[in-house]
C-alpha cells in the first residue's frame, strides 16, 4: 500500500502539488486524473524520488520514501514507468528489459525474459531490434515490461495512453488489469484520458491545480456528472 | 527621443574619452617613475591587456570562446617583424601596428566565418587547432619567417619630435624601454576606447542579444552570423595589435612565444579578471604580468629550486581558473549565453507538467 | 612506391594512437557532454609516472601498468571532485574548466618533473622490419602499438556489449534519468566512464612517448588530433572515433611525408573545418544533422 500524506512540492516559486494526500491500495488500480498542469506527473516524480517534496510523507508498505534516492526504488518494490518516451532508444529491446531486471539487484535470468515475452509476444519477436525501431504501442509495452522485470509490488504508470490508438490503449489497460488480478500487483495510474482510466481503475483521485478535489471509487467518479464536466472533460 | 539617444551616446563617448585621458596621465606618471626593467614588464602587461580586452569582448559580450588568440597575436607579431627587418626601416610604428591589425583582421574574418557556425566545445576545439597549427607555418616557411629562431624585430629610432616632447613634458631623456612602454599603453588606451564604444553602442547590443538568446535575437532581425563574425573580427584585430606590441617589446617574433600556453593564459586572464569587462581584462593582464615573480619568490622560500619555482605561476592561474568556475560560476559566467541555456534546460527537465501543456 | 607504402604504414600506426585518444574523448562526450581537453595533460602526467617507475630501475612493463592504473585513478578522481559540479550545466563552464585543468596539470608536471625533454624507452625494437631486402616503416614498437590499441578496443567492446556494468554505463550515457529509475547508480557509472577513458588516454600517451621524448606539452597536439578524429567520426560514435583516427593518421602521415611535418597541425585544422562545414555530424552521419 502506498500512502501519501500532505505532500507539497514545487519548482522554485511555483507550487505544483499542495497538501496532497491519497492512498493506492494493494491489489488495486488507483487512477490519478486531471488536466494538464494539474500536478499528475510531478506526483509520480516525487514518489519515485526524481523530485523532492518540500513537505509531507510518502509511505510504501511501512517504508518511508520521501528521502530515498530514485535509483534505490526498484529494490523497494517500486517501479516508475515514464511516458512512452522512456525507452532507451539506443539499446535493443532485450537490453532495455535486462536493464529493468538489473534494478532488482542480482543477475537477470532467461526465465525473467521469457515471462515478459509471454506477456508481450511482439517484444519477443523483436528482442534484438533497437528500441528506436519500435512503434509507439510497442514502446509502451516495452517500458511496462521493463518495469515488470524488477518484479515490483507497486507500479507507477505515467500516461500510458498518450499518443496511442484507442485499440492499443484498450489492449494495454486490459493487460494491466490482468497483472493486477493474477499477480497481486498494485498500480498508481496517472492519466489525462479519464474515461479509459476510470473504466479500468478501482479507485480515482482527481487533481486540479495541485490539489485533490475528489477521491472516490472509480464508478462513483464516472457517475458524477458535475465532476466529470468540471475536471475530467467527458 | 533621437536627440536623447544621441545625447546619451555623446555622454558615453565623453566618459570613455575622459577615462582615457586619466589613464594616459596615470601611464605617464607610472612610466616615468619606474625602472627600465619594470617598464619592459609594463609593456608586457600592455600587450596581454590588449589581447585579453579583445578576448573579453568576444567571450564576455558575444559568448564565443577562442583558444586561438595566441595564434592571432602571432600573426600580428610576424607582420610587424616583416615590416621592421632592420634599422633602415623608416616606417612609423603606428603604421606597423595598423598593418598588423589589418592582416589579423583578414585572418580573423576567415576564422570568424568558420567559427560563427560553431558553439561550445566545437568552437573551443577548432580554435585550439588554430593555436597549435599556426606556429607550424612559421617553421615551414623558414626562409621568410625564420623557422625556429624566428624573426628579429629592429625598432626604428625614436622620432625626434617624440624625444623633444618627452623632454619637454618630463624633463628627462626618453629611454628605449620607456618608449616601448608608452607605445604599448597608448595602443592599449586607443584599443580600449574603441572596444568600449563598440560594446556600449548598437553593435554591442547586438552582440549581447546574440549571446543571451539566439532565437529572440534572430526574431528581432539580428543576423546571427554577421554579429558573431563581426565580434570575432574586432577581437582578432585587438589580438593583432597585441601581437605588434609583443614584437616591439621582446624584439622577436618566434614560434616559441606563441604556444598553446599563451592562448590558454589569455583565457585565464579574462576568467581571473571577470568575463565581460575591460577593466577585468586589465586586472587579468596585471595578474599575469606581476603574479609570476611573486609566486616564484613564494615557491623559492618554500624550498623549491629556482627552476621549479619558475613553473609555479601557471599552476596558480590554472588553480584559480578551476576554483572560479567551481565556486563562483554565476558571478563570472553568469551573464553568458550559457547561463540562459542552463536555466532553459533546467526548466525543461524539472517541470514536465508545465512544458507538457505546450507539447500536447 | 616504397615511400608511399612507408608513409601509409606509419600513418596506420599513428592513426591507431589517434583512434585510441579519440575514443577516450568520445567515451566522455557520450556520457557527460563534455569534451575533455585535459585528456592530453592527463595522459602526459601518467606517462611521467611510468618514467619515474622505469627510472627507478623497474621494468618497462611495470611502468606501463603503473601509468594505466594511475590513469584510471586520475580519471575517476577528477570526475568526482572537479567535473561533477559542472555536469549538466552551461557548456562554456565545462570547457573553461577542462582548460583550467589543462593548465593545472601542465604546471604540476613542470614543477614536479621539470619543463624539459626526457627520453622515454620502448619495449621493442625501433628498427624497421625487413621484408626481403627492403626495410619498411613498421617496427616492433609499431606492431605493439597496433596490437595494444586493438586489444584495449576489444576489451571495451566486450565490456559494453556483454556485461551488466557495461549495459548500465550505456544506459547512463544515453538517458540518465530513465537509468536512475531502473536502479542504475548513474554517478558511479560516470566516474567509471571517466576512469576508463582516462586509461585509454594514458595508453595513447605511452604509445606516443615510446622511443621518443616526453615533455609537459608533448601531448598538446595529440589532443587536437584526437578531437579532429572524434569529430570526423561524429563525436558520439566509438566506432566512428576509431575510423576517424585511422583516416586522420593516414592523412597527416601523407602531409608529413610529402609536404612537411611542420604543417601537420594546419592540415588537421583544415580537415576539421571541412568536416564541420560539410558534414557537421561526422562522416557517417545519417540525414539528421547535428547542430555544432
Amino acid at each position: 500500500m502506498l500512502t501519501l500524506s500532505s505532500l507539497t512540492a514545487g519548482y522554485g516559486p511555483v507550487t505544483a502539488l499542495e497538501d496532497v494526500s491519497l492512498t493506492a491500495r494493494e491489489g488495486e488500480i488507483t487512477a490519478v486524473l486531471g488536466a494538464n498542469g494539474a500536478g499528475k506527473t510531478t506526483l509520480l516524480r516525487t514518489v519515485s524520488g526524481l523530485h523532492r517534496a518540500s513537505s509531507g510523507t510518502i509511505d510504501l508498505g511501512g517504508t518511508r520514501l520521501e528521502s530515498v534516492a530514485a535509483e534505490k526504488m526498484p529494490r523497494l518494490g517500486l517501479a516508475h514507468v515514464p511516458e512512452g518516451r522512456g525507452v532507451i532508444t539506443e539499446l535493443t529491446v532485450e537490453e532495455n528489459l535486462r536493464l529493468g531486471g538489473l534494478g532488482r539487484g542480482g543477475r537477470v535470468s532467461a526465465a525473467d525474459l521469457t515471462r515478459i515475452y509471454d506477456l508481450f509476444p511482439v517484444l519477443g519477436d523483436r528482442s534484438a531490434a533497437l528500441a528506436s525501431t519500435l512503434s509507439g504501442g510497442e514502446r509502451q509495452m516495452l517500458v511496462i515490461g521493463r518495469a515488470l522485470m524488477a518484479r515490483p509490488t507497486m507500479l507507477l504508470l505515467d500516461e500510458p495512453s498518450l499518443g496511442l490508438a484507442p485499440r492499443i490503449v484498450a489492449q494495454i489497460f486490459g493487460l494491466v488489469r490482468t497483472l493486477v488480478r493474477e499477480e497481486g500487483l498494485s498500480v498508481l495510474l496517472v492519466e489525462q484520458n479519464a474515461r479509459s482510466a476510470l473504466s479500468v481503475a478501482d479507485h480515482g483521485v482527481v487533481l486540479n491545480l495541485g490539489r485533490v478535489v475528489a477521491d472516490a471509487p472509480a464508478d462513483e467518479l464516472a457517475g458524477d456528472d458535475q465532476l466529470r464536466h468540471a475536471y475530467l472533460g467527458f | 527621443m533621437r536627440d536623447r539617444i544621441t545625447a546619451v551616446r555623446r555622454n558615453v563617448l565623453a566618459r570613455h574619452l575622459f577615462l582615457a585621458l586619466v589613464g594616459l596621465l596615470v601611464v605617464v606618471v607610472v612610466v616615468e617613475s619606474i625602472s627600465d626593467y619594470r617598464n619592459t614588464q609594463l609593456a608586457s602587461m600592455a600587450y596581454l591587456g590588449i589581447a585579453a580586452g579583445g578576448l573579453t569582448v568576444l567571450t564576455g559580450t558575444n559568448g564565443q570562446l577562442s583558444l586561438g588568440h595566441g595564434a592571432l597575436m602571432a600573426i600580428g607579431a610576424y607582420t610587424s617583424a616583416l615590416l621592421l627587418p632592420d634599422s633602415d626601416s623608416s616606417l612609423p610604428l603606428s603604421l606597423v601596428i595598423l598593418a598588423a591589425v589589418a592582416v589579423t583582421l583578414v585572418v580573423g574574418a576567415a576564422v570568424g566565418l568558420a567559427a560563427a557556425r560553431l558553439h561550445g566545445p566545437y568552437l573551443a576545439g577548432a580554435t585550439l587547432a588554430l593555436a597549435v597549427a599556426v606556429p607550424g607555418i612559421a617553421l615551414y616557411f623558414k626562409e621568410t619567417l625564420g623557422g625556429e629562431q624566428g624573426l628579429r624585430v629592429v625598432m626604428p629610432d625614436i622620432p625626434v619630435w617624440v624625444l623633444d616632447l618627452a623632454f619637454f613634458v618630463t624633463g628627462q631623456d626618453l629611454s628605449r624601454s620607456r618608449y616601448t612602454a608608452y607605445v604599448g599603453w597608448l595602443t592599449l588606451i586607443v584599443v580600449f576606447v574603441l572596444l568600449a564604444n563598440l560594446s556600449a553602442g548598437r553593435t554591442g547590443r547586438r552582440w549581447r542579444a546574440v549571446r543571451d538568446d539566439e532565437v529572440s535575437a534572430e526574431l528581432a532581425g539580428i543576423d546571427l552570423g554577421r554579429a558573431r563574425v563581426s565580434a570575432f573580427m574586432v577581437s582578432a584585430a585587438a589580438a593583432g595589435a597585441a601581437g605588434a606590441i609583443l614584437a616591439f617589446t621582446v624584439k622577436l617574433a618566434a614560434p616559441s612565444a606563441f604556444t598553446l600556453t599563451l592562448s590558454l593564459t589569455l583565457l585565464a586572464a579574462i576568467v581571473l579578471g571577470g568575463l565581460g569587462s575591460l577593466a577585468g581584462a586589465l586586472i587579468g593582464a596585471a595578474l599575469l604580468t606581476f603574479l609570476p615573480s611573486v609566486v616564484t619568490d613564494v615557491g623559492r622560500s618554500a624550498g623549491l629550486s629556482d627552476i621549479q619555482a619558475a613553473e609555479l605561476a601557471p599552476l596558480v592561474y590554472g588553480l584559480v581558473m578551476v576554483a572560479v568556475i567551481l565556486l563562483a560560476p554565476a558571478g563570472i559566467v553568469g551573464s553568458l549565453r550559457g547561463a540562459v541555456q542552463r536555466s532553459a534546460t533546467t526548466r525543461r527537465t524539472t517541470s514536465p507538467t508545465t512544458t507538457k501543456g505546450t507539447a500536447s | 612506391m616504397q615511400q608511399f607504402l612507408n608513409t601509409a604504414l606509419s600513418g596506420l600506426t599513428l592513426g591507431m594512437v589517434y583512434a585510441a585518444f579519440a575514443l577516450a574523448l568520445v567515451l566522455i562526450w557520450r556520457s557527460t557532454r563534455i569534451v575533455n581537453f585535459a585528456q592530453a595533460p592527463m595522459a602526459m602526467l601518467t606517462t611521467f609516472v611510468a618514467l619515474v617507475v622505469i627510472d627507478a630501475g623497474h621494468s618497462y612493463w611495470l611502468g606501463f601498468v603503473a601509468a594505466l592504473v594511475s590513469g584510471l585513478v586520475l580519471g575517476a578522481v577528477l570526475e568526482r571532485v572537479v567535473i561533477r559540479p559542472v555536469e549538466g550545466k552551461a557548456e562554456i563552464n565545462a570547457v573553461i574548466l577542462t582548460l583550467g585543468l589543462f593548465i593545472v596539470l601542465h604546471g604540476l608536471a613542470a614543477v614536479v618533473f621539470g619543463n624539459r625533454y626526457r627520453s622515454f624507452p620502448a619495449p621493442f625494437g625501433l628498427e624497421g622490419l625487413t621484408v626481403g631486402s627492403t626495410t619498411i616503416a613498421l617496427n616492433g614498437f609499431g606492431i605493439f602499438t597496433i596490437v595494444s590499441v586493438l586489444v584495449v578496443m576489444g576489451l571495451l567492446v566486450a565490456l559494453f556489449r556483454f556485461t551488466d556494468v557495461g549495459l548500465r554505463m550505456r544506459a547512463s550515457a544515453f538517458n540518465s534519468e530513465v537509468a536512475r529509475l531502473l536502479g542504475v547508480k548513474v554517478g558511479a557509472m560516470l566516474t567509471l566512464g571517466w576512469a576508463l577513458a582516462s586509461l585509454v588516454g594514458s595508453l595513447a600517451g605511452l604509445l606516443i612517448a615510446g622511443g621518443s621524448l616526453v615533455h609537459p606539452s608533448y601531448m598538446d597536439s595529440v589532443v587536437v588530433f584526437g578531437f579532429v578524429a572524434a569529430v570526423l567520426g561524429g563525436l558520439d560514435s566509438p566506432l566512428g572515433a576509431v575510423v576517424g583516427g585511422l583516416i586522420l593518421g593516414l592523412s597527416l602521415s601523407f602531409v608529413s611525408g610529402y609536404v612537411g611535418s611542420q604543417l601537420v597541425a594546419l592540415a588537421a585544422l583544415v580537415i576539421l573545418m571541412l568536416v564541420l562545414t560539410l558534414k557537421p555530424g561526422g562522416l557517417f552521419a545519417q540525414a539528421a544533422e547535428r547542430r555544432v
